[in-house]
């Protein structure tokens, strides 16, 4: 057989083109579960972690249910009914105006203080960055936080994931003294306020959008947390 | 017919000829040249792209190094394998394709059972792709040669690769961050900040080092290894 005639070649083509994706989607399909199960675990983990509990990932089926009390979803304001938390995809999120977005709040308790964490998406330099932010219960103070990303730069913009920077947030403020929301600055060169922590050198791409990212999801909860906080705020500081 | 019959018979000839063993010095050769008179990286200079990007730190380098040495070895054995039935005017289309899909299996089982180690490489797993060494090989010796001869020809040039990304992350990591693995090395009280003398190297984390860095591991190659030396 000629295996350098036009046929042969066409016919080898399209045969090695349906193997090729048979078997991989075979794969890709068969594998699926386990990868979506660990995405599942990674984000329990993650809101966990931002409310300063670290557990592995096979713990953390378990102990999220021990600590997060509700699963809301808040939308102009108000709580949406019917929308599964946990599932929001942020990253279609992200792409509606503040108010319109269907954004996810959980509301966890630990040591009998009630935390409020909030999920937060944007743009690093590669790709886009994601984490979550705890408050505490004056939805002032920032109880932890926590990062992550696609595709930051080793050593640079990917620092934004480690302790280093995330415990920087740690005890910062997120409103003035009036209670309007500022968010907090990533500053280049040291932070010294309530409101700065310390950016990364050689990944201020990164680092600004950490900041962004903050300013943009915390926003649109500002009305509807206060009034939510209030009802079980109140009747503490009463006391 | 005759005719037929008569080339099975030349055709047969060779085979009659006492078997090559399995680790013959020739077969040897194919493995260990990689590590040194043959290195992909510093002699044939080629991978370089990769060893740029990737060895900011140790673990993600080993990882790679290990995909680069599975998708090697895998796909010189099967281009090898298919090596008479390609057409010539497309071979280099069906070795992109088989190698092409070596990496998409190894991401996909790395994201699903190794997920913080897939996190972490990310992007790189995909540039196995684009990796010279992967397609010169396929292209220059499992096109011509047997599978188990192009079995130990892929995992010796993957592994010497994949040596040199482990040498060049060792020392960035050391002298950029100051960790291995990930692990503190240096101690904390030497740093400026605690009052010592020490302070990372941050111009370690960026590629220009890497490349420095490459090129003493062949200085200190040719050094040792006069056949390198160029007249």
């Amino acid at each position: 057989m000629n295996v350098n005639s036009n046929g042969y070649t066409f016919g080898f083509a399209a045969i090695m083109v349906v193997v090729v994706a048979a078997s991989l989607s075979a794969v890709a399909t068969s594998l699926k579960p386990m990868q979506d199960k660990n995405v599942e675990l990674e984000k329990m983990q993650n809101i966990l972690s931002s409310i300063q509990i670290e557990v592995t990932r096979d713990e953390a089926a378990e102990v999220y249910q021990d600590y997060i009390l509700e699963e809301l979803v808040v939308s102009e304001g108000s709580l949406v009914q019917g929308v599964d938390a946990f599932n929001v995809d942020m990253a279609k999120e992200i792409r509606l105006e503040n108010d319109e977005r269907n954004a996810p709040l959980y509301v966890a308790e630990k040591d009998g203080k009630t935390f409020y964490v909030i999920p937060l998406r944007g743009a690093g330099l590669w790709g886009p960055i994601w984490g979550y932010i705890s408050l505490e219960e004056d939805l002032n103070t920032v109880y932890g936080a926590v990062f992550d990303h696609k595709a930051e730069t080793p050593g640079l913009g990917a620092e934004i994931k480690y302790p280093i920077f995330t415990e920087q947030f740690r005890g910062k403020k997120i409103l003035d003294d009036q209670g309007n929301f500022l968010g907090i600055d990533v500053r280049k060169g040291g932070s010294s306020t309530d409101y700065e922590v310390d950016g990364i050198s050689g990944g201020t791409i990164t680092s600004d959008g950490v900041e962004l990212m903050i300013l943009d999801c915390l926003k649109s909860y500002f009305p509807f947390l206060k009034e939510y906080a209030g009802t079980t705020a109140t009747a503490q500081l009463n006391n | 017919m005759a005719e037929v019959l008569e080339k099975e018979v030349v055709e047969k000839k060779p085979v009659a000829k006492p078997k090559e063993p399995l680790f013959s010095k020739k077969n040897k050769k194919l493995l260990t040249d990689p590590f040194d008179d043959n290195n992909p990286i510093t002699v044939q200079v080629l991978g370089i792209c990769s060893a740029l990007a990737i060895t900011v730190k140790l673990q993600p380098a080993i990882v790679l190094a290990l995909s680069v040495v599975f998708v090697m070895a895998a796909g010189n054995v099967i281009v090898s394998l298919m090596r008479n039935l390609v057409p010539n005017r497309i071979r280099i289309i069906v070795q992109l394709v088989v190698v092409a899909s070596l990496v998409v299996l190894v991401d996909q089982v790395l994201k699903a059972f190794v997920y913080d180690v897939s996190k972490e490489l990310a992007v790189f797993v995909g540039l196995i792709i684009t990796n010279c060494i992967i397609m010169g090989r396929l292209e220059a010796f499992a096109l011509g040669n047997k599978p188990w001869k192009s079995l130990l020809d892929g995992i010796g040039n993957a592994a010497g690769y994949g040596i040199i990304l482990i040498i060049v992350a060792f020392f960035r990591e050391l002298l950029g961050s100051g960790q291995l693995m990930g692990a503190q090395i240096i101690p904390e009280s030497w740093y400026l900040a605690n009052g010592g003398f020490y302070s990372n190297n941050g111009f370690m984390l960026l590629p220009p080092m890497a490349l420095i860095t490459v090129g003493i591991l062949i200085w200190v190659q040719r050094a040792r290894n006069t056949k390198l030396i160029e007249d």
